[in-house]
């Protein structure tokens, strides 16, 4: 019978039960007294600084309030209003790293008013309900192209039909959503929640999504330029960045992109292979998100090998914790040379590092562990960038989204700043009304 | 260790929380848990004529309001007097007392405004060994329709008039429980004292409605969809039931008139307020009916402690002890100037003292890119608004300018001598400086 210790890459180390217990909600949802004695907590600040802290800037003393004053639907709209996407901000968000952290009772009590979970209560009660709570202005008859649905184009996508245009949603995969539905860890957003979700935005109306549409693949920029009135690219980084180590080519090596959105396209877990000692290179989220589910899965150890410090990571302390909770050892300041094996993977060779004066030096000390997954979360990277101007390997913006062609706009992971779902949903809504600026 | 017993018009108790008479006094039952409990005295919930006993509502008695994470803040009732026989109650309470006579035990008695009635139930009472009566001239609801409870409170003769018959048809000491329905306590407690009681007790519960159901339209409690005022109590009410003891403590008519304090007392700390404005105890109902009888026990620890650290042996040693800071708002010192100051280590940002003096008072907080916080005092008026609205308690403070600065706000230098409305300037009336 396959357990944690059945050797190489194998499916159904734990019973459905218990698989089926690890990946349940990472933050559950509130009750109405959780929400309830969770929103008497906010402060209801002045100017409040969590509300700075919201890359989509939403009001959230207001929405507290509103939940606490018995409102969860008319919070929601609070939410929405900034943020279409407000149901799975709140279950994403690194909130450690945004509003919580801002909150004015981590300050005082190192214990913030939990917003996500409230922002979720709230959104969760209103999506709970037939129908949408937007409503669209009178058709202006524009029509405005957008490539990909991932967060920023859906974000785009919805404000400019809630302006009366048509939107058009160009996506390569089989399904929209984007990182939504491929990326982030499956506990975190359960219950098929990002498929139910764009089902719900779309509710609008005036947004059509055309499947198997990649950009410079069978769609290009000048015909879509040609077909719409203003184009929007939130093609994210479809690119994933890879080593030059001898053994990648082994069975058992892939990128931790790959190995999430089998995780997350599974309907059943049990049946995903997953390696009895699994070694994840990096120190992002992504990192962090497959080295916590591979060991959800049952993989007997999993080490997460970064080059440098647990200061310098990615991953917020937050997400940190989490992974070291779940018995995922965190080894700091050691870089792959080398991956071994005979076929498939059977150890890592890793280097220690130092670093001095902000320049990572070998220490030649070397350290080999036992692997028989090792999973590459090292950056993705833009893999087309349609002729625009880029720079730092991302398409050059100006103001609300602006390329360096006029008509085109774009934002989300693609664009510069940080590659979070609040940030790429802000950036696609602010590029919208730009356009609808534009376009008027 | 400090003596927490007291000698409240010669009845003894072993401290000085007595419970209010009101539901958790109403039986046998739960006088004995609340003795065995600590309590140090119990007035029996207001018994009736001997008859047919008045009847509740069979629905609900009670509304509230509550504060942050529901905590309960003010309630209201609309429950009426004992609605079990007379009989019953004077048995119970013989029994009560036979078996706990180091504990007071005082019968609160509402009986029509006719001497036949006082007359007839008096003899009955004093049966029982109770230590003394309580007259409910108080109560809002229900029995005020029948002339009897606030509608006897609001006619000072009336009070004078029952308190003369109790004084001649009972030898035990007579209180008088006084309804805070009225516009100057003083009268009441004046006609109370006329009439000869030995004290007065106050408050009893404010008329109220504590909410309105938005799907009914009935005032809460509703019942079957309609609503009726009830009387109210708890903490909310307790300032204003400080200020009506305080009335009562300074008036010269009634000054050292003893006093049973009511009203919201939830702590040590009110208690030790009522008893520092003159009061003899204090009686408790709403925070006993919120978290039960052990609720005594941090209340007597409490005191206990206070007057450990403060050097009182008894309670006698700071009882009215504020009395003689109560005064009128003519007679307070105008060149007293405090300034307020915020301990920015302790600040934590949420900018509430900002919005509340820049939205609502004189924009003497300052609020800088970074979130820093400071006063202006050439603007501050030192209201203490931004004190009551921070969260964080001691985080801002009123500091006092010594006299002979510089005020920054008026340019005046500030004198050292006391100096009062009396003789302002701006005073139509100012005495002519002596």
């Amino acid at each position: 019978m396959t357990s944690a210790h059945t050797p190489g890459l194998a499916a159904g180390r734990l019973d459905a039960e218990e698989i089926a217990s690890n990946f349940a909600d990472l933050h559950p949802a509130y009750d109405p007294h959780e929400a309830a004695v969770a929103a008497d907590r906010c402060y209801f600040c002045h100017d409040a600084p969590c509300i700075t802290a919201c890359p989509t800037d939403i009001d959230i003393p207001l929405f507290v309030r509103q939940i606490s004053t018995g409102q969860p639907e008319a919070a929601a709209q609070t939410i929405f209003e900034q943020n279409i996407l407000g149901g799975m901000c709140a279950r994403v968000c690194p909130t450690e790293t945004l509003c919580e952290e801002a909150c004015v009772r981590e300050a005082a009590e190192g214990k913030p008013v939990e917003i996500g979970r409230l922002q979720r209560f709230a959104t969760d009660a209103a999506m709970a309900r037939q129908g949408h709570p937007f409503r669209r202005a009178e058709a202006t008859g524009k029509s405005i192209g957008i490539v990909g649905s991932g967060p920023a184009g859906l974000a785009c996508a919805h404000r400019l039909a809630m302006k009366g245009h048509d939107v058009t949603i160009y996506e390569a995969r089989e399904r929209p959503g984007g990182l939504n539905e491929f990326g982030l860890a499956a506990y975190k957003t359960t219950e098929n929640f990002a498929a139910r979700e764009i089902d719900w935005l779309l509710g609008i109306g005036g947004i059509t999504i055309a499947q198997g549409k990649a950009l410079g693949k069978n769609i290009d920029l000048p015909a879509l330029q040609q077909a719409h009135d203003a184009v929007f690219l939130g093609i994210g980084l479809a690119g994933v960045n890879t080593l030059d180590l001898p053994g990648l080519d082994l069975s058992g090596v892939r990128n931790a992109v790959d190995f999430i959105a089998d995780l997350r396209q599974a309907d059943d877990k049990t049946v995903l292979p997953v390696g009895r000692n699994v070694v994840v290179i990096g120190g992002g989220m992504t990192a962090i998100d497959a080295a916590v589910q591979s060991r959800l899965l049952g993989a007997e150890t999993v080490t997460l090998a970064y080059r440098r410090n647990r200061a310098a990571m990615g991953a917020s302390g937050f997400e940190q914790d989490l992974a070291a909770t779940q018995g995922v050892h965190l080894m700091t300041n050691v870089t792959p040379i080398a991956v071994h094996g005979d076929g498939a993977v059977q150890e890592i060779e890793l280097e220690r590092t130092h670093a001095a004066n902000g320049t990572l030096k070998p220490t030649g000390e070397r350290v080999r562990l036992p692997a028989d997954q090792v999973l590459l979360a090292i950056g993705q990277t833009l893999a087309e960038d349609a002729g625009l101007a880029t720079e730092r390997g991302k398409i050059t913006v100006s103001g609300p989204g602006r390329t360096s062609l006029t008509g085109v706009w774009a934002g989300g992971d693609c664009t510069p700043g940080e590659d979070l779902t609040v940030v790429a949903v802000a950036e696609g809504r602010d590029a919208a009304e730009d356009i609808h600026a534009a376009l008027s | 260790m400090a003596d927490l017993t007291t000698d409240f018009l010669g009845i003894k108790s072993p401290n000085p929380f007595w419970l209010a008479s009101a539901p958790p006094t109403d039986k046998e039952y739960n006088v004995r848990r609340a003795f065995d409990a600590g309590w140090g005295g119990v007035v029996w919930k207001t018994l009736g004529e001997a008859g047919p006993p008045v009847v509740n509502v069979n629905g609900p008695r009670y509304g509230a309001i509550w504060g942050a994470d529901r905590r309960l803040l003010g309630l209201n009732n609309i429950e009426l007097i004992t609605d079990r026989p007379l009989e019953v109650n004077l048995e119970e309470m013989t029994r009560v007392k036979r078996d706990y006579p180091d504990h007071a035990l005082i019968a609160s008695i509402m009986v029509p405004c006719e001497e036949a009635s006082w007359k007839a139930i008096l003899p009955r009472v004093a049966e029982t060994g109770a230590d003394g009566i309580e007259l409910n001239f108080g109560c809002p609801h229900g029995m005020s329709e029948r002339g009897m409870g606030a509608a006897v409170g609001q006619v000072p003769e009336y009070i004078q008039m029952v308190a003369e018959w109790c004084k001649q048809y009972y030898d035990q000491p007579v209180i008088v429980k006084l309804t805070p329905n009225i516009t100057d306590i003083r009268y009441p407690a004046r006609a109370a004292k006329a009439g000869g009681a030995d004290a007065v007790s106050l408050i009893n519960t404010v008329s109220s409605i504590t909410a309105v159901n938005l799907d009914t339209f009935s005032p809460e409690p509703s019942i079957d969809g309609k609503g009726s005022h009830g009387g109210y109590c708890g903490p909310a009410v307790k300032p204003i039931a400080l200020n009506m003891v305080a009335e009562i403590a300074r008036d010269p008519e009634t000054h050292g008139l003893p006093v049973s304090g009511i009203g919201g007392i939830t702590t040590w700390r009110d208690a030790a307020e009522y008893i520092a404005l003159g009061c003899g105890n204090v009686q408790v109902c709403t925070a006993a009916m919120t978290y039960g009888f052990k609720i005594v026990e941090e209340m007597k620890r409490g005191l206990s402690q206070w007057m450990d650290e403060k050097g009182y042996a008894t309670i006698e040693d700071f009882r009215g002890r504020a009395v003689p800071n109560v005064t009128d708002w003519q007679y307070l010192n105008l060149n007293y100037v405090t300034k307020a100051r915020i301990d920015q280590d302790a600040c934590i940002k949420c900018g509430r003292c900002y919005a509340a003096c820049e939205d609502t008072s004189h924009q003497a907080i300052t609020m800088s890119a970074d979130r820093v916080f400071d006063v202006d005092d050439s603007e501050c008026v030192a209201c203490n608004l931004c004190i009551d609205v921070c969260p964080v308690e001691e985080c801002i403070t009123m500091e006092r300018l010594a006299p002979g600065t510089t005020d920054p706000r008026t340019g005046r230098v500030i004198p050292a001598e006391h100096a009062d409305w009396t003789s302002h300037p701006n005073n139509p009336m100012a005495r002519a400086a002596e």
